[in-house]
């Protein structure tokens, strides 16, 4: 963590207002939390939640060969995108290792953006911006851009009464985006999430933020929406089994061994870290990022060594919380191959105390499919 | 911020009841609005065992994060609350009543002097 001034987004008055409990994360001063983090993420589950996420970075890669410069970027297929189209991906090191996850959107043949988590936003912005020389034109369109998630099954109720064009925001399909009108904002809208829930992530000026956020809640207020803060956003994806940068990826791990090789497409012609993936795709696995239950009474934090059932250490846990929708304790870390197997039972070092766990299914949670 | 009037308090956010040498020890309303929701209450001792003042007797889950539960006075155990093992809601519940975690049979009366006044408490809280 740098010791530079922590910037605030253009929502922060809304935080603070609202009693949120602001703690710094990547360089900002984020709500961790208003009412409670088990109250927010039921919200989220069972009603609907606003997330305030213009932390990420948001890079715009544009021109002619946009697409190619992007695609040589990222492990996933960016040639293959039509206009209106997102894609969930990361860029890996010549290595193989993963740099950041991203989701790239293709609004034009010759337009796309890239969203890139906060604590990556630097370095990931130096890598597309390096790549783009004499190719294409790169923008960090960060500061001008904000970014609020409403997530859960009433997210699209609370749209429906933001004007005539955000209703018809439902018929979006998933990782989908358009242009669109919501509570008289000018705004683009995704149909992505990281919640395990069904909802939207909306792009708007910095500016405009503050006022959208403050008639999304109000639009959904006698549906239960929560303002909810980072702490439900991570419960929340954790039990959806969505990886999270720092924590269960970086630049020590692969996407094979973190269960993300549906997000690789080995047969592009090139793209960094390619061959490293190849080799370590045509070679037994050493390790798996997995998903467990802790059975005996503990928690499994970040960190956390990971044992055989003789005690000795053979893994690590990088992700690890109670689950309030599963109600269990579940985490995700990298266990040997050979013990990576659901059913799969080993013992967690909660500083000293080793409790016993069960590898698992995941996710954890899955909505139900309407 | 609730601070009774009528307890001693730690700079760990730890109450403590003085009545005699016996000193009954639970976690304040302000380290309850810290943690958040408390999933998990473990007392690692046992009626008999000795605990010493500064040292952890157990510790607590919420949702985010694990912290150390510390022994405000040295002295024998002589009662722990068996319930929080499987309700370690009423911590957030009531966590100067219900949510008592240990007495303490104190063997240090200079321990009893060095404990916060209410005031002394308040003013620690606000300075965080």
């Amino acid at each position: 963590m740098t010791t530079d001034a922590l910037s605030r987004t253009p929502i922060y008055d809304e935080h603070v207002k609202a009693k949120g409990r602001i703690v710094p994360f990547a360089g900002w001063e984020m709500p961790v939390q208003y009412t409670g983090i088990v109250d927010e993420h039921q919200a989220v589950r069972n009603a609907a939640g606003l997330f305030d996420v213009c932390h990420m970075g948001e890079l715009e890669m544009r021109g002619q060969y946009a697409a190619q410069v992007v695609d040589y970027l990222v492990t996933g297929d960016v040639t293959k995108m039509k206009d209106g189209q997102a894609l969930y991906t990361c860029a890996c090191n010549e290595g193989g290792t993963i740099l950041d996850d991203l989701i790239i959107y293709r609004a034009s043949q010759e337009r796309f953006l890239v969203v890139c988590n906060a604590s990556n936003h630097g370095k990931i912005a130096a890598v597309f911006q390096k790549a783009a020389e004499n190719h294409c034109d790169f923008e960090d369109i960060s500061a001008r851009t904000a970014l609020i998630a409403l997530q859960g099954p009433k997210a699209f109720e609370v749209l429906a009464r933001a004007g005539a064009d955000a209703a018809k925001l439902v018929e979006l399909p998933s990782f989908n985006f358009r242009d669109a009108i919501i509570a008289n904002v000018r705004c683009t809208a995704a149909r992505t999430g990281y919640t395990g829930e069904d909802g939207v992530e909306i792009f708007c000026a910095w500016d405009d933020a503050a006022a959208l956020w403050r008639s999304l809640l109000e639009l959904g207020q006698d549906l239960g929406i929560k303002p909810c803060g980072l702490g439900a956003r991570d419960t929340l994806r954790l039990e959806a089994r969505l990886s999270l940068y720092g924590n269960d990826i970086d630049e020590t791990t692969n996407p094979i061994e973190a269960g993300l090789s549906w997000i690789v497409k080995l047969d592009k012609p090139m793209f960094v870290g390619k061959d490293a993936l190849l080799a370590i795709k045509g070679a037994p696995l050493p390790r798996k990022l997995v998903g467990f239950e802790v059975t005996g009474r503990g928690v499994a934090r970040h960190g956390y060594p990971l044992l055989d059932t003789a005690g000795n250490v053979v893994g690590i846990c990088t992700s690890g919380s109670p689950g309030p929708t599963v109600g269990k304790s579940i985490g995700l870390g990298y266990l040997p191959t050979a013990l990576s197997e659901v059913g799969s039972q080993f013992l967690v070092d909660c500083r000293g105390k080793h409790v016993e766990a069960v590898v698992v299914k995941t996710p954890f949670y899955k909505r139900a499919k309407k | 911020m609730n601070i009774p009037p009528e307890l001693k308090y730690t700079k760990d956010h730890e109450w403590a009841k003085v009545e005699a040498a016996e000193v009954t020890v639970g976690i304040t309303g302000f380290a309850v609005e810290q943690l958040g929701d408390i999933t998990l209450v473990n007392l690692d001792v046992k009626v008999g065992d000795v605990v010493t003042a500064g040292k952890t007797f157990g510790t607590i889950e919420s949702v985010k994060t694990l912290s150390d539960l510390y022994a405000p006075v040295t002295g024998k155990v002589v009662r722990v609350n068996a319930d929080l093992a499987q309700k370690p809601e009423l911590v957030n519940e009531d966590c100067y009543g219900k949510a008592w975690m240990v007495t303490i049979e104190s063997t240090n009366a200079s321990e009893l002097g060095a404990l916060l006044e209410p005031a002394a408490y308040k003013a620690h809280v606000d300075a965080q």
